[in-house]
């Protein structure tokens, strides 16, 4: 087992006294395994993603990565932010490559690298270009391929491709996926859309709104590699609806 | 693939014609426009109105002085530019380590901010005089006074600066393993320089005026103390060369600073020159 999350809750304190973000949570997440949170606005994905990497700590609860406890920042990791975290003073080539300066990798070879991934996103003729240059989206894609550069052996993406248009979104779903299988790694994903959640997946996990709770956990058995086309299939029509029926009956969703 | 490149692209700006662009970018040509215009009108003026030359010389007496006692006024000068630069580089010397330690001590800035604002709220000509008692005529009193003027602005600037690198920025360096160190020279000072600048633009036009402040209190060179003998012996133009010489001083101080700023930040939207010409 990679990742332990057992009984973790969240407590914020703020002006307006203590908030509640999180209800006793517990989550297992195998070594290699994509792993998908969706839920409503609010509900704490954020805050449990942020607490798995040791940034944000935890109230009560525990939490380890491979036997490790998380008390501290974990620094064997990749994430892409809810917000893109670009640095302005950087080009779009120098902010990919400050993951490799951190951690002093080879520049060289990393160079390389970063000009391969930002190729595959679309970004090969924007390297050399400041981030107040770019779209929305743009930045978000420069984020990503920041998080991929060093092979992180564990990938927290925060609503990736929440900015992006809805062909581009799929571009990135396929790149992203493929990308996986070439170099297998762990993945917590967090997003809205459910069908990206089934599209991605070996499992979805369902969140209730805040104070948050897991609602349910469901396993996405479609074959791989995926592609797009299997979005059409009854198998995975009937996931979504599975999915979309736990939001129902749990009140997150309401047509009446 | 194709797709996600064939999204990026229709994006960037349009490029207008040359000669727009230059217009737009050079502020030269407009100044010098605006410069000429004035003098022409102050020539024209003295002129036409016949003031007497110990009220207002015209600009043509003036450039007479200076071209005439060019050996003079640049020797004084010197003085003074040598007072306002040195003077500006104590006040950063001094004024960037204490925005430092502002930023990361609370108890720190706690303790030592309400010091620095009273002291500011204390008109720096009143206590030049003071000064020339206890540091006499030399150049040390004329550092401090020029010091003790730039330095506030700069701490102020460098102080918001440091302080606004966001938590999630914060998150990203730890993440990837960044030390405290790491994160103060790669990501907070890089983050702060934008409003550090704000704070030396500011403070170099001061330097100028704490430079004259200090000499008109007491010294023996200087555009200054040139400033006091010319009045003394009511030599109006003369006066008039010391300010405009002056003025053009300021105004390359500032430049220079502005120049320095666009190099190291090219990134930085308020020297994004394109901004301008797009809008
Ligand atoms: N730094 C903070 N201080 C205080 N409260 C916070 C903080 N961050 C989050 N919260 C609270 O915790 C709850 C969960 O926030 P979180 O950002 O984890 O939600 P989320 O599920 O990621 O939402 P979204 O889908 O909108 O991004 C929110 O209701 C918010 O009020
Ligand atoms: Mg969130």
């Amino acid at each position: 087992m990679l990742i332990k999350i057992e009984d973790v809750t969240k407590t914020y304190s703020t002006r307006n006294g203590p908030i509640r973000a999180l209800d006793p949570l517990s989550l297992d997440i195998k070594q290699n395994e994509f792993v998908s949170i969706v839920g409503p606005s609010g509900c704490g994905k954020s805050t449990l993603m942020m607490m798995l990497s040791g940034l944000v700590s935890h109230s009560t609860g525990r939490i380890s990565i491979a036997g490790k406890p998380i008390n501290g920042p974990y620094t064997d990791i990749g994430i892409v932010f809810q917000q893109d975290t670009l640095l302005e003073w950087r080009t779009v080539i120098r902010n990919v490559l400050l993951q490799a300066e951190l951690r002093k990798l080879d520049m060289v070879k990393y160079t390389e690298r970063a000009r391969h991934l930002l190729e595959i996103v679309g970004l090969k003729d924007f390297e050399n270009m400041y981030p107040h240059e770019l779209s929305g989206g743009m930045r978000q894609r420069a984020s990503i391929c920041r998080a991929l550069l060093h092979n992180p052996p564990l990938l927290l993406m925060d609503e990736p491709f929440g900015a992006l248009d809805a062909l581009t979104r799929d571009q990135l779903n396929v790149d992203l996926m493929r990308f996986w299988r070439e170099s297998p790694t762990t993945v917590l994903f967090i997003t809205h859309s459910v069908s990206e959640a089934v599209f991605l997946s070996d499992r979805v996990v369902i969140m209730s709104a805040r104070p948050g709770r897991i609602e349910d956990v469901v396993d996405i058995n479609l074959p791989r590699p995926r592609r797009l086309a299997i979005r059409e299939t009854p198998q995975f029509l009937e996931y979504s609806r599975r999915i979309g029926r736990v939001f129902e009956s749990s009140g997150i969703l309401r047509e009446d | 693939m194709t797709q996600a490149k064939e999204l990026a692209l229709p994006q960037m700006r349009a490029t207008p014609s040359t000669w727009r662009r230059w217009l737009a970018q050079a502020e030269t040509p407009y100044a010098l426009i605006s410069g000429l215009a004035f003098f022409l009108t102050w020539q024209v003026a003295v002129d036409a109105f016949d003031f007497p030359a110990y009220l207002l010389p015209s600009p043509l007496a003036v450039l007479k002085d200076l071209v005439l006692s060019w050996d003079l006024l640049l020797s004084e000068t010197a003085v003074t530019l040598f007072e306002i630069v040195l003077g500006f580089i104590v006040s950063v010397a001094i004024a960037m380590p204490l925005a430092i330690l502002f930023t990361y001590s609370r108890t720190f800035e706690r303790l030592v901010y309400p010091i620095i604002v009273g002291t500011q709220t204390i008109p720096k000509v009143a206590v030049a005089p003071l000064f020339l008692v206890w540091f006499g005529f030399g150049l040390l009193p004329k550092i401090i006074i020029v010091t003790l003027i730039t330095f506030f602005p700069i701490v102020i600037n460098a102080v918001v600066g440091l302080k606004s690198l966001n938590m999630q920025t914060v998150y990203l360096a730890q993440s990837m393993g960044a030390s405290p160190l790491q994160v103060f020279w790669r990501f907070r000072l890089p983050n702060a320089l934008p409003s550090v600048f704000a704070g030396l633009k500011v403070a170099i036009v001061l330097a100028v005026i704490g430079a004259i402040v200090a000499e008109f209190v007491g010294a023996d060179s200087g555009l200054g103390y040139l400033i006091i003998v010319a009045a003394t012996d009511q030599n109006v133009t003369r006066q008039f060369s010391a300010i405009l010489i002056l003025s053009v001083a300021g105004i390359l101080l500032f430049g220079l600073i502005g120049l320095l700023e666009r190099q190291l930040l090219p990134w930085h939207s308020s020297v994004r020159r394109d901004a301008l010409v797009d809008s």
